[in-house]
């Protein structure tokens, strides 16, 4: 029979995984199913280069709109998947007609999560993922403007640096006592609070959005007693994972579809990869789901990898990039657990240093500001389940190529 | 507009044409020269674009900044023929500039 392969999903993983799958030399047919009127593009640059009008979409392709032709891929973009069936087979799109696997492969991503709160459906309160919401915010940027973040995670504060940057009036909420309380230690929160204050931006931590006023434009963002005047508002609030067409088809969902280490579900037909799946991650040895560029290229390797009978692909640490103004933030590795923080550099002072999580000895993870040799080396070292000498790490005088696995 | 060659780390050769303004690492992805992986998508985060450039082209491609440097020292295969493909943009006097690629990026 002749393998019939349907990929749910056009985001960065299901671009890598139909590419692997070419270059692993899948002989069957593969139909990749996309809400988007794009092929697969990068959504990192979205916040950042794209944001700021400094690359434009077409580089942005995860490939080249001609290489699903070249390779034989069926791109249905604009098409929404709205049921699978498992017992047919059968991916059912918008408009009735099933499309007919083999082998089905989720890659469902995940989108913004919503604030229910009054108001949110006023013009001029926007989130961002797509293109298109890059493309509407992007069009009301100007100068002296007053942009309100609702949120200081990676997403906010990359738009803060671009809009700033752009002299918008920002203001960044964040409900936390700490910025990027989800991604970083305490130690790299608070450089965060320094940087975004320094380059003009008001940070107001701790503090709860209780809802958006307006006629039918928003002017105001609403925090109990506090209003801060808007022009425009972007809430960036964290993302939830695209989980229903699973949960309905009957595969296990818990915060994200269930897979095993080869990006498996319990139906052998049916794989998942990238930002929607929950797994044990072999390598930190916990449950968890990750949203990362890293994790999705990964998983959808693995996964091409399964599907062709071929060995997978040595695993790398988890890691995670975000530009903000001239600083490069990179992590490796999770520091939630960690016993031991240790500062390599003054976090109070310039822009560059790092800190290293360790646990009973053993480095779990690295936020590394402007320090690419301390991020490359941790990676390693990570991995190795490596126990450097925490006041070597900590002394700028030992180079991290000491360090070496 | 420049031909450049990549040759794998078998020995088999693939020359590609990139047009001026992309980055080398954007011309082989879009041409899908296999073993350039640049998972950051060209942010100089990951250092899964490396290639080896060859004695007579090191002094004619741009030079390397502080990152790129930073980056190649603890790149796994990098050598002092290593250059990060996303960090070297494309103009005519690449025409003709081969390249060799390590054996994995990872």
């Amino acid at each position: 029979m002749n393998e019939s392969l349907v990929i749910i999903g056009a985001g960065h993983a299901a671009g890598q995984l139909a590419a692997s799958l070419a270059q692993d030399g899948f002989k069957g047919a593969v139909t990749l199913v996309g809400e988007e009127p794009h092929p697969p593009y990068q959504r990192p640059p979205l916040s950042k280069k794209f944001l700021a009008g400094e690359v434009t979409l077409d580089r942005l392709y995860v490939r080249p709109p001609a290489f699903y032709d070249k390779s034989g891929v069926r791109l249905m973009l604009d098409t929404r998947a709205v049921a699978i069936d498992r017992s047919a087979r059968t991916v059912v799109i918008d408009g009735g007609a099933a499309l007919p696997y083999t082998t089905l492969v989720l890659a469902t991503g995940s989108r913004p999560r919503a604030l229910p709160l009054a108001g949110n459906d006023l013009d001029g309160v926007l989130y961002l993922r797509t293109v298109q919401d890059v493309q509407a915010i992007r069009a009301r940027l100007a100068a002296g403007r007053r942009l309100v973040i609702v949120g200081g995670g990676y997403i906010g504060l990359e738009l803060a640096a671009v809009a700033a940057r752009q002299k918008l009036q920002v203001t960044v909420l964040e409900q936390a006592p700490r910025l990027m309380a989800r991604g970083v230690g305490p130690i790299v929160s608070g450089f965060y609070e320094r940087l975004h204050r320094e380059e003009g931006v008001n940070v107001i931590t701790g503090t709860a959005v209780s809802g958006f006023a307006g006629d039918d434009r928003v002017t105001h963002v609403v925090c109990g007693e506090a209003r801060h005047e808007a022009d425009l508002v972007v809430v960036g609030v964290g993302a939830a994972p695209n989980v229903e067409l699973a949960r309905d088809a009957g595969l296990a969902v818990e915060d994200g579809i269930v897979v095993d280490a080869q990006c498996r579900t319990a139906d052998p037909a049916v794989y998942a990869v990238g930002d929607c799946t929950r797994r044990l991650h072999p390598m930190l040895d916990q449950n968890l789901r990750l949203e990362s560029v890293h994790n999705a290229l990964e998983q959808a390797k693995i996964a091409a990898a399964s599907i062709c009978g071929r060995p997978p692909p040595a695993m790398e640490t988890p890691w995670f990039w975000s530009d903000q103004y001239d600083v490069k933030l990179q992590m490796a590795g999770l520091s939630g657990g960690h016993d031991t923080a240790i500062v390599r550099g003054s976090p109070d002072s310039g822009r560059s240093f790092a800190v290293f999580y360790l646990r009973d000895g053993v480095l779990i993870a690295v936020d590394a500001v402007n320090r690419m040799p301390e991020f490359m080396a941790s990676k390693a070292l990570i991995a190795a389940r490596a126990r450097p000498d925490p006041s070597r790490l900590g002394d700028e005088r030992v180079a991290m190529k000491a360090f070496a696995v | 507009m420049a031909k450049i060659t990549f040759q794998d780390n078998n020995g088999k050769e693939q020359t590609i044409e990139i047009s001026n303004g992309l980055s080398i690492m954007e011309g082989a992805v879009r041409a899908m020269v296999p073993g350039i992986d640049a998972d950051c998508g060209g942010a100089c985060s990951c250092a899964t674009c490396m290639v080896y450039v060859p004695d007579d082209w090191r002094d004619r491609l741009p030079a390397k900044d502080a990152n790129e440097e930073a980056m190649l020292q603890f790149c796994p295969h990098a050598d002092e023929r290593s250059r990060l493909s996303c960090q070297i943009n494309v103009s005519d006097d690449l025409d003709g500039l081969r390249l060799s690629l390590p054996e994995s990026q990872h």
